[in-house]
């Protein structure tokens, strides 16, 4: 049964670059630990050829002018490992998270779908690439000796069934070693590192006993008699031995990834415009789609948090500058901003809904664009997290005789740009309350789904053909004030003086037309309509004066038209 | 060069003569009857060239030029209903792919014409945008006309406006047209709305019917829209199955629309009501003060709608003129 490993070399650094490629052609190091006692913690072969180690302090590090110098993220790593796994994911439902750079699949069954056994490794890598990881593939027999191989020999590694001894031979003895402790979680960092360092401190006397004994590579370990070897080493020597010689045998431990796609970067330097703020969008909304696209996955919901720099002496509450206000937060009730200060840094939320399973970083950008232009963040942005809620992907199937519909993708731009026209509220379709105040309604997002062909209702059917129009009335919003000259308490001339045409003696009147309500309320109100016809110069119009009972003044309302 | 045709009695066929040959046979044959041999050669002469001319003339593509009397009949537009049976009997529905102008003064059933429209839209399964530059649409008149909602898209141009920024306020106090300047201001803001968000549903494409609704602002703003503005329109819906209607007080697209429907204002005697208890007849409102005015129910409104212009036919447009009645939500 083959099995297939994918190994990240040099994790941190891989991760780091993942969110930041131009760094592959310089020289980097990866710092940690607490101020002032940061350590460098990996390196890349440039900086590895510029003189710069691990263990090293960061000051020292700083003397070379050459030197990119970045901050361990597990917020990045963590998204790198993630976006392992979805690579594994991607190719067989068998996937073992064995750690944070390493993970296996199981192949049994997939020769029909992706072919022989190079080709799959091949896909493997293109896939990790695509996904922007460098990774080592290896396919063996057996899942330990497929993560001996990932981590021994760069690129693509086919280990044919029963050569395994020859092929790992040649490979140092510290590959057996090698590897990071599981996936980095937060909360779980102090575990982490002490697991770590008791592995460690295993690790190092195992290498210096066979260290002693000349044995440097799998070859010379592989060789060693078994019983002489379990009397000086015990169990875990013999585990090694069969490690060496590529003959261990375990089952599979499948996990279930976690469908949490998230990406973010912190940025050494606060970016103050929206348009270099868009590129790292980019990159991030292409990392995450590429993730949702391995899994087969959409998003319907993009929750955006920006980390800001938290300005002194001023409130971010206060700042004006961008932050929308209160009735900018009121008036938006689909995705409202959200603002707190959490320790010493201010953060910034937005959160885009979709009103379908989309999947096209293109769209998400311009959508995140527009909607970062109507809210600006207010200051400078320090750290950008971006997370997509996964969803299946919608399935619709199209019909020659079903009428036109908007693309949704183009629909959603269209409507987040006449948003940034006429405000978010101003667009949308109607949804009418159950009342009878004449201006109660709401406003709702526009959605253009599919129409099923039982919901169609010809225009042909003969009650459409004989239903008469119905007279539609025009708003005035808000209404206008009038001047109305009573007689025996009925209107008989009206001035208006916002709108010329709403003004003249009242020719016919009907009403008046009494209603009330929410009395129990704040907002109560209570009303006599009137419908009457004006004369102007030469037309004659009608139109709806309404009398407030409870404020006293008099309005014309609308027009019938 | 010239050329000139000549007929020949013998052979009964042109020949086309270059001018030099033209003159030569003129010369030859004015001359004093000069010999018949001179003639024939000038003839072999001229017979060459043609053969030459010919030769070029058949290089030019045969369909680059294409005579008037062939030219294809432009395809007539698919018609839809209108949603109402009169209109549709005397336009034939409204034209996909084309712009449609409804226009007329207040209380002339502009609006009623369109809900119409949009109702018939939406049940076909369409989706309808409608485009309201003074923020004028009912929402009860729009579910009274049988609009289903949730196919409809509204788009309230110039409420934004109503925020000024402190220094056009201060500008608006220090003139005396105060009042004046303002309406300007939100009219000719709300129509740049209108026309942008206009631009961006044409391109998003899909929608069944869109329709720009400035019924309400002055005809003064609505002819400063550009002519060039109206042709992109005409152009971004041509070849479109989107019917682009535009309701406003009077024409202001010009020849770009291809359906200028324009309806007249109401007279006291369309006006129709209902006496507000069991009697089964309609009283015309030209007998007033018969009756109380709570006693008197609005019913009816008489609309009268004439085709100005219309590019279905390539017939002239005759004056064609029909009357049809629109209920209140409430007379049943």
């Amino acid at each position: 049964m083959p099995f297939a490993c994918i190994f990240v070399p040099n994790f941190p650094m891989a991760a780091i670059c993942r969110a930041e490629p131009e760094l592959r052609t310089q020289a980097v190091a990866i710092f940690d630990g607490t101020p002032p006692l940061e350590t460098v913690f990996a390196v890349n072969e440039s900086a590895n050829r510029a003189g710069i180690a691990s263990g090293i302090t960061k000051a020292q590090a700083e003397l070379c002018s050459q030197l990119t110098l970045r901050q361990r993220s597990p917020l990045q790593e963590s998204a790198a490992h993630a976006a392992l796994l979805d690579c594994a994911q991607s190719f067989s439902p068998c996937v073992e998270d064995v750690a944070a750079d390493t993970a296996i699949l199981d192949l049994a069954g997939l020769g029909s779908l992706f072919g022989t056994l190079p080709e799959i490794a091949r896909n493997l890598l293109r896939c990790a690439v695509d996904l922007g990881l460098e990774v080592n593939v290896a396919v063996a027999s057996n899942p330990d000796t497929a993560v001996i191989a990932a981590r021994g020999f760069p690129g693509i590694t086919v280990i044919p069934s029963g050569k395994e001894t020859e092929c790992l031979g040649s490979l140092p003895v510290e590959v057996l070693f090698a590897g990071q402790p599981g996936a980095l979680k937060a909360g779980n960092e102090k575990k982490d590192k002490e697991k770590r360092s008791k592995l460690k401190k295993e690790a190092d006397q195992f290498l210096e006993t066979l260290d002693r004994w000349g044995v440097r590579n799998l070859h010379s370990l592989a060789v060693l008699p078994e019983i002489a070897l379990s009397e000086r080493l015990g169990q875990e020597g013999l585990r090694l031995q069969q490690l060496a010689r590529g003959t261990a045998s375990r089952t599979l431990v499948p996990v279930e990834a976690p469908a949490v796609f998230e990406e973010a970067i912190e940025l050494e330097f606060p970016i103050v415009l929206l348009e270099p703020l868009a590129f790292l969008l980019n990159r991030l909304l292409d990392q995450i789609c590429a993730r949702l696209a391995a899994r087969t996955l959409h998003t319907q919901e993009l929750r955006l948090t920006l980390g800001l720099q938290n300005l002194t002496g001023v409130n971010p509450e206060l700042d004006t500058c961008g932050i929308p206000s209160a009735s900018d937060q009121a008036a938006e009730s689909q995705s409202p901003a959200q603002h707190f200060v959490s320790g010493r840094q201010c953060k910034f939320s937005r959160t885009i809904r979709l009103p379908l399973p989309m999947l096209d970083s293109k769209l998400f950008l311009k959508l995140l664009q527009l909607d970062l232009n109507a809210h600006p963040p207010g200051a400078p942005i320090m750290k950008i997290h971006l997370i997509a809620e996964p969803v299946r992907p919608r399935s619709a199937q199209g019909s020659l005789f079903r009428p036109p519909s908007p693309e949704p993708e183009k629909l959603e731009l269209t409507l987040a740009r006449i948003a940034g026209l006429v405000g978010e509220s101003c667009a949308g379709s109607l949804e009418l309350r159950d009342t009878h105040c004449p201006e109660d309604f709401r406003m709702q997002r526009f959605v253009a789904g599919t129409v099923q062909p039982d919901q169609l209702r010809s225009s042909s059917e003969p009650e459409a053909g004989k239903q008469a129009a119905i007279a539609a009335f025009r708003m005035f919003r808000p209404p206008l004030r009038a001047a109305v000259t009573l007689e025996n308490g009925e209107p008989v001339r009206v001035a208006c003086s916002k709108k010329k045409e709403a003004q003249g003696n009242v020719l016919w009147k009907a009403g008046p037309w009494r209603s009330s309500g929410d009395w129990w309320e704040r907002k109560a109100w209570a009303r006599d309509e009137w419908d009457i016809a004006l004369q102007n110069t030469e037309d004659v119009a009608l139109y709806r004066l309404v009398h407030d009972l409870l404020g006293g003044g008099w309005f014309v309302e609308g027009a019938y038209d | 060069m010239y050329s000139a045709m000549i007929s020949s009695a013998a052979q009964g066929r042109p020949f086309v003569l270059d001018e030099d040959d033209a003159d030569k046979v003129c010369s030859l044959s004015s001359g004093n009857n000069r010999g018949l041999a001179v003639i024939k050669e000038a003839f072999a002469a001229t017979r060459s060239d043609q053969s030459k001319i010919k030769n070029q003339k058949s290089k030019i593509p045969p369909a680059s030029v294409i005579p008037a009397s062939h030219l294809a009949v432009r395809p007539v537009p698919e018609m839809v209903s209108s949603g109402i049976a009169e209109m549709d009997a005397l336009t034939g529905g409204l034209p996909r792919g084309c712009l449609t102008e409804i226009c007329g003064p207040a209380s002339s059933g502009r609006t009623t014409l369109l809900l119409s429209a949009v109702a018939a839209a939406t049940r076909r399964g369409e989706f309808c945008a409608v485009v309201d530059a003074s923020d004028a649409l009912d929402p009860h008149s729009v579910a009274a006309a049988g609009i289903e909602l949730d196919r409809l898209l509204w788009v309230r141009c110039g409420k934004s406006s109503q925020k000024k920024s402190p220094a056009a306020h201060r500008k608006d106090l220090a003139t005396e047209k105060n009042n004046f300047n303002s309406n300007s201001y939100h009219a000719e803001h709300s129509l740049e709305q209108l026309l942008r968000v206009t631009d961006l549903l044409l391109e998003s494409g899909g929608f069944g019917l869109i329709a720009l609704d400035f019924g309400d602002l002055p005809p003064q703003t609505a002819r400063r829209i550009p002519l060039t503005t109206w042709f992109r329109f005409r152009r971004a819906v041509e070849h479109t199955p989107t019917v682009l209607l535009a309701i406003e007080r009077q024409s202001s697209a010009g020849s770009c629309s291809s359906l200028l429907i324009k309806l007249k204002s109401i007279k006291m005697g369309s006006i129709k009501t209902r006496p507000d208890g069991n009697r089964a007849y309609n009283q015309r409102i030209n007998l007033p003060y018969l009756m109380p005015t709570h006693a008197q129910l609005l019913s009816e409104l008489e609309i009268t709608a004439e085709i100005v212009r219309s590019r279905m036919d390539r017939k002239p447009v005759r004056s064609a003129e029909i009357t049809f009645t629109s209920k209140t939500a409430w007379a049943g």
